[in-house]
């Protein structure tokens, strides 16, 4: 069914700090490794090692520079992939039921036997998190890992999904955003967690944690603590001895 | 939009099949035996051509049917079911007028409604999309619906009400394309909401994710088919309604009556070339597009 459910039983998510990441692209890459050998058809490339290469893939890091009004610009990496939103405007736009929401714990997801690969759904997200795989014909998207999170042959410290796992700063988190005790939700709620695109009403359930606030070069040190200590001022003022000589004989010619 | 041939040809020629019925349907012309058939089969042509037309570009045309599922939600959905039972209602009604010389009327009006249904149905896949700003307006179906109603009329001969369809569907066109041209501006989604990062400064694409391009900015945003912009609209506007309105004001003979429907078809292919081009996602932002 692609009516969405009312509400589900757990928002399964990620949370991305924007502070942390580095812009490795270990989650890319992670991400692809798993997708393309376990659920769904694989995430083909299209001439991948010739002059135009393209090719499916669930998350990408873009980068952006932010420039304040004063003082160095910013450089920002910014991972993204499905969200999976709470009014997922991909879901009731498929005509065959394949997109649906699931009400266990909200993860957005394909069945792809059902897929005719319209692309209705890509032309619905907002956020660019569908991309339909060219070699396949059908729509592919970020599953949560949905077979790691509940697999039972993987050790514990692998259920999560592998983008989460993979990432080297610490910078993706996973758990559910519905329970206000959990430690993403702590997190959320503690580093002022923000939706992308708010005006498109899709609620996403990924949360974005912003950059903190730079250090400021040139600064000086507070209580606070500031970045550098203060400029020294110099020892001498005037050379004395030989050099003193040696400046004012040159000096004199 | 990336202006796939397939599609642009789908809601042109299709659109004026389901123009043309909703006028046989109303018995505007009526017409038995041999005439009814010509028109019909006209009709038919264009819109199962045009249906068909349109399967083109899935990914899985053999899995079509599943498309049957989703009328609750699903405007792509509730077009699949418009247009079979619009056909389906009007082979009966056309059957009776070319067989039987019997115009059953109630069934002609209600065959008419659901070809205006299903071009509503394809107007509302376009017109839902809060991604592409151009195309999330009223104006869309109302647009939609003028030129086919119009086209039809140019078919079926019903000269008084082209004469007064066309210049309502061209005003709906300009109207359609002035307010396109600030949607996305006026749409609140910019670089700062799709980045969540305005409050730090001003945002810039730096870099994007990969080297070469993706399905996202083939699919999304189309550049090429833009630059002409302005030069198309006029065609669009020349060919699409006012040469054929100046034609019908001619003494009408089948020849002036073919080319006048000529013009409009290639005029409002244009119109939908550039309903696509023209149309920007939200997600070209992303990569400092649009």
């Amino acid at each position: 069914m692609t009516t969405l459910p009312d509400q589900t039983d757990r928002k399964l998510g990620l949370v991305i700090d924007l502070d942390t990441c580095v812009g490795c692209h270990a989650c890319v890459i992670s991400c692809k490794g798993w997708n393309t050998e376990n659920y769904g058809a694989p995430l083909s490339d299209q001439d991948p090692y010739g002059a135009d290469p393209t090719g499916t893939f669930l998350n990408r890091v873009h980068s952006y520079e932010v420039q304040p009004d004063q003082g160095a610009a910013q450089l920002i990496h910014f991972p993204k992939s499905c969200l999976h939103c709470e009014d997922a405007p991909c879901v009731t736009v498929c005509p065959t039921g394949a997109s649906y929401k699931r009400t266990e714990d909200g993860i957005v997801l394909v069945n792809e036997t059902d897929c005719i690969g319209c692309g209705l759904c890509a032309w619905a997200c907002p956020y660019g998190a569908r991309e339909m795989d060219a070699a396949e014909g059908v729509m592919k998207k970020c599953t949560l890992c949905v077979d790691r999170i509940y697999n039972e042959n993987l050790p514990e410290e692998d259920r999560e999904p592998a983008c989460v796992r993979t990432c080297p700063a610490g910078a993706r988190h996973f758990g559910d955003l519905g329970d206000p005790d959990s430690d993403v939700s702590q997190l959320v709620a503690e580093r002022g967690g923000m939706d992308l695109m708010p005006e498109q009403g899709t609620k996403p359930v990924n949360k974005y944690l912003p950059p903190r606030p730079k250090d400021r070069m040139n600064t000086a040190p507070t209580e606070k603590g500031g970045a550098t200590p203060p400029v020294l001022k110099p020892v001498a003022h005037e050379a004395k001895g030989f050099i003193g000589w040696l400046d004012k004989a040159l000096e004199k010619l | 939009m990336h202006p796939a041939p397939s599609v642009i040809l789908f809601t042109t020629l299709s659109g004026l099949g389901f123009g043309l019925l909703v006028w046989l349907g109303l018995g505007l012309p009526t017409v038995t035996g041999w005439v009814a058939f010509v028109f019909f089969a006209i009709a038919y042509a264009l819109a199962v051509g045009g249906l068909l037309a349109s399967t083109f570009h899935l990914g899985h045309p053999e899995r079509a049917l599943k498309a049957f599922t989703q009328w609750r939600s699903s405007w792509l959905s509730r077009e699949a079911w418009a247009s079979v039972a619009a056909l389906t209602v009007m082979a009966v009604y056309g059957a009776g007028l070319v067989f039987f010389s019997a115009q059953w009327t109630v069934l002609g009006w209600l065959g008419a409604v659901l070809c205006l249904l299903t071009v509503y149905s394809t107007a509302m896949i376009y017109g839902q999309l809060k991604t592409v700003p151009r195309w999330k307006t009223p104006l869309t179906p109302a647009l939609l619906l003028a030129i086919s109603l119009a086209g039809g009329a140019l078919l079926a001969g019903q000269i008084t009400a082209a004469l007064i369809l066309l210049p309502i569907a061209a005003v709906l066109q300009v109207l359609w394309w002035v307010r396109g041209d600030t949607a996305l501006r006026d749409s609140g989604t910019d670089m700062p909401s799709v980045t969540g990062l305005g409050h730090i400064g001003q945002v810039r694409a730096f870099e994007p994710p990969h080297t070469g391009t993706n399905y996202l900015l083939k699919e999304f945003v189309h550049v090429v088919g833009r630059k002409h912009s302005i030069k198309l609209r006029a065609i669009a506007l020349v060919l699409g309604y006012a040469a054929p309105l100046l034609l019908l004001l001619l003494p009408v003979g089948h020849m002036i009556a073919a080319l006048a429907i000529l013009l409009h078809l290639a005029g409002i292919a244009a119109s939908r070339w550039l309903f696509f081009a023209e149309a920007e996602h939200v997600v070209g932002l992303y990569y400092g597009k649009r």
